[in-house]
């Protein structure tokens, strides 16, 4: 049972508790401290971001952690003398800037929907996804442009990582166009307004990180 | 979701209520409930280390029948013994420590000690559990697979773990260990997600992050260790999976021969970047182990203290220092890699200083317990079990992260008796603890306290005959991961040594028995647990033993105060409720 009964209110308190030497109860916080639903009216919730930007920031964590696990190993390995560079293969640079203009495709998206203007942003959804997957296309196509050089995943340290890391990052961006595909069902039936967007803004920040994460990826292959 | 309509929910179905469920309480006790079972094959095989290191090459005509091929004439194969090292060191890691502390106290307490009614993403949190049992099944189906299970520790070194040729259990079964850790990692991303965003957005009005019990800090912390650490291992592993199946050579050097002479075609990589990436992971995963074992203790330390936790702050402080610390201490476990020795110095000194933080927390809890009517219930004695486990496993490690004297220790007994105490025994008497104390909130009933203390018992006296006296050992030499130490002269004097710690093993295992059989007889038998049995002030001691879905009535509790006060001067009761207003205990 709770410890203090309707009775308590007569207790007399001989002092206030004291602080012993600063290890004393913290200090009452400011009333909206706390986070939850509110189980009181006119209560708001005080962290700052919402529970759907958190948690895809979070993921990205995750991807930043496992991408900086392949570098690390890159960058060990780049070292060893058995390493060989193999060309890029050139349609790689008409993939980046396929994938850059996706990122500006969707940049648009995100501010019609911000602004309300959905018939336009349904239109920057729809190249956007259609970038993306070009992208991809054009990945397999270097794939294959690889092979046809008798360049193979096991051939040479450089090789394998040129098809993991590719392959990783594709994994990821098909991950971003079915989160696209799965955020414009509601695009398309107008459910997104110049107030409730998020899906729309969280899909772009991710696309925006893969777009980031594939210039990073091409130039650690290519430089160094 | 203030209004509050599951209640109304027709009474589910038992398959719905206790299989497939997605309350929190219910997937928190099914973690536990799973990490127990795993536990009794990770014991059970340490059994069997023990029979062969105690006596070794006897005869076991018994044991043939059960593992034919493992004591294929009656004698233990050497082999075998190094899978049964491997199995036990990766299903006690990963599949009871990491799954109890997180997955069972995390799911089933975060949502009751912050208010809130589930996790923030209850189908998220049911996925996270049945994809851990689909890991704990197909790491025990390594146990059988064709070749037998792998062999190479549960560090899983290269290139041993990089050439399925390798080994007879570096083929199916190392494949299965590789499986199994990338569903266990998923199962921990994706719970460690849902414990950060729980903690973050859904405590209930009142409760600031600096009102939260040490559990709820010492879980949030872990979660984001997780985050970080997880992936890390993640991509070691597909590199891995790549090497053994793509015929890539990351982890592979040019110029291997396998035993029968056969020369490896591959070329090129480095054994010891495995080594980097596996203990970027494993220190920090020895802390994702050991931070939710300090938390819990931390709490019931106060509650049977009867005394505020000494130094909430420091104790926060201390932990968030030892999760960044544990990201820069992992060549600690590589100082014999041939390391420069600058860089091994350097990596001394960041081991060392986790020290501080954590001598920082033991002197927390010897402070909290310092003059205080202790009551000496049995979760309190699994507490206290911790910190003196866990001060003697660290001291030891102090002469393991020093390079110098490393050297001398590294793969001895000595290692093995550290990592025990440490990582495994301080832990387990935490778990213990939080069994014992939560169980009445888990299941509505107390378990039987006299057989609590004699479990305390015979196991703090057993756990110190067998990873003290491994210690000694270790400084005479005693090599670690050696199937016959028979074949060493000058371990001779050790052998007594090793039959007192199997027999020591043998008690000790027999009263973890007495604990299951207690367990679960009184999740039927036991007496009826009140509300709040202990006294403590926590949120979960408001509601009925077991919470109802939704955990709290229509309305969710406001948060008045922080969760350690205990003997408030004026208060009637030697503790005061975190829902109980001020003006109605301190002022007149
Ligand atoms: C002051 C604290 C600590 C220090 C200085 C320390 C140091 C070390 C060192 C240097 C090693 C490697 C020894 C060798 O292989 O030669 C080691 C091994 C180990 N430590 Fe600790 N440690 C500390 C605390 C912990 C804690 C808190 C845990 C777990 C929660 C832990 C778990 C382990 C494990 C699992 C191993 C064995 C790894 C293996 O398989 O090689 N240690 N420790
Ligand atoms: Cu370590």
């Amino acid at each position: 049972m709770p410890a203090i009964t309707e009775d308590t209110t007569t207790v007399r308190v001989p002092e206030p508790i004291q602080p012993r030497d600063g290890f004393g109860p913290p200090p009452r916080p400011p009333e909206e401290d706390g986070g939850g639903e509110d189980p009181r009216p006119g209560w708001r919730p005080a962290f700052p971001v919402s529970r759907g930007r958190l948690v895809l920031w979070l993921v990205l964590t995750v991807v930043v952690m496992l991408f900086a696990g392949f570098s690390s190993a890159y960058i060990i390995l780049r070292g060893a003398p058995a390493w060989q560079n193999v060309a890029l293969p050139a349609s790689l640079w008409a993939n980046t800037f396929v994938l850059l203009a996706s990122s500006v495709t969707m940049e648009w998206t995100r501010r019609r929907t911000v602004e309300g203007h959905t018939a336009s942003a349904k239109k920057w959804m729809a190249a956007t996804a259609a970038l993306g997957a070009a992208f991809l296309g054009g990945q397999v196509l270097a794939w294959m442009e690889l092979a046809g050089a008798g360049v193979y995943l096991a051939s040479t340290l450089h090789s394998s990582f040129l098809y993991i890391l590719t392959g990783m990052h594709g994994l990821h961006l098909a991950g971003g166009i079915a989160a696209l595909a799965y955020v414009s069902a509601g695009v398309f039936r107008n459910r997104y307004s110049a107030a409730g967007h998020e899906p729309v803004t969280l899909c772009a920040t991710y696309w925006h990180f893969m777009d980031g994460l594939w210039v990073y990826l091409f130039l650690l292959l290519m430089l160094a | 979701m203030t209004t509050h309509d599951e209640h109304a929910h027709p009474e589910l179905g038992f398959w719905r209520k206790y299989i497939f469920s997605t309350d929190h309480k219910i997937i928190g006790i099914q973690y536990i409930i799973t990490a127990m079972a795993m536990a009794v094959v990770g014991g059970v095989l340490s059994m069997l280390m023990r029979l062969q290191l105690g006596w070794p090459g006897t005869l076991w005509p018994s044991l043939e029948n059960i593992f034919p091929t493992g004591f294929a004439g009656g004698v233990m194969e050497p082999g075998f013994y190094l899978s049964l090292v491997t199995m036990h060191g990766t299903i006690m890691v990963f599949f009871l420590f990491t799954a109890v502390l997180t997955g069972g106290f995390g799911n089933f307490l975060i949502p009751l000690q912050i208010g809130a009614r589930d996790m923030a993403f209850p189908l998220l949190n049911a996925l996270s559990y049945w994809t851990f049992l689909l890991s704990c099944i197909t790491i025990l189906g390594a146990l059988f697979a064709t070749g037998g299970p792998p062999l190479g520790g549960w560090t899983a070194y290269a290139p041993l773990s990089a050439v399925p040729a390798m080994g007879p259990g570096q083929g199916d079964g190392m494949t299965l260990w590789i499986v199994a850790i990338a569903l266990f990692t998923a199962s921990g991303l994706m719970g460690g997600l849902n414990y950060v965003t729980t903690l973050l957005t859904m405590r209930t009005k009142g409760m600031s992050m600096m009102r939260l019990p040490l559990t709820q800090w010492a879980l949030f912390i872990t979660a984001i260790l997780g985050t970080l650490a997880f992936p890390v291992l993640l991509a070691a592993g597909i590199l891995l999976t790549f090497d053994r199946i793509g015929g890539t050579s990351f982890f592979v050097p040019a110029g291997l021969f396998l035993a029968d002479g056969t020369l490896i075609d591959h070329s090129g990589g480095h054994p010891l970047l495995w080594q980097h990436l596996f203990w970027f992971f494993g220190h920090p995963e020895v802390y994702i182990v050991l931070l939710p074992a300090m938390g819990i203790a931390s709490d019931i330390l106060s509650t049977f203290a009867r005394k505020p936790i000494f130094s909430y702050k420091m104790m926060v402080y201390s932990m968030s220092a030892i999760a960044f610390l544990s990201f820069i201490v992992w060549g600690h476990h590589m100082f014999l890699s041939g390391m420069n020795p600058l860089l091994g110095s350097l990596f001394t000194l960041t081991t060392l200083l986790i020290a501080i933080p954590s001598a920082v927390k033991t002197f927390n809890w010897i402070g909290t317990i310092l003059g205080a009517r202790i009551q000496f219930t049995v979760p309190m004695l699994f507490a206290l079990g911790f910190v003196s486990t866990f001060i003697s496993g660290g001291l030891s490690g102090i002469f393991l992260g020093t390079s110098a004297s490393d050297i001398a220790m590294h793969d001895t007994y000595f290692v093995v008796g550290h990592f025990h105490l440490v990582m495994a025994v301080a832990p387990l008497f935490a778990a213990f603890a939080g069994i014992y104390f939560w169980f009445p909130k888990m299941f509505g009933r107390m378990m039987n306290m006299t057989a609590g203390k004699v479990h305390f018992w015979i196991s703090f006296v057993g756990v110190n005959c067998v990873f003290m006296t491994m210690h000694a050992s270790g400084v005479a030499g005693h090599l670690r991961r050696i199937y016959d130490p028979t074949q060493y002269a000058f371990l001779e004097p050790v052998y007594g040594m090793n039959q007192f710690i199997s027999i020591s093993a043998f008690v000790l295992g027999a009263a973890q028995i007495l604990f299951l059989v207690n367990f679960f007889a009184s999740i039927w038998f036991g007496p009826k647990a009140s509300v709040n049995p202990w006294n403590a002030t926590t949120l979960e001691w408001t509601v009925p033993s077991p919470p109802g879905h939704g955990n709290f009535g229509p309305e969710l509790p406001v948060v008045e105060r922080w969760a350690f006060d205990y003997s408030v001067p004026g208060a009637k009761e030697d503790f005061v409720m975190q829902t109980e207003a001020p003006a109605r205990v301190e002022s007149s």
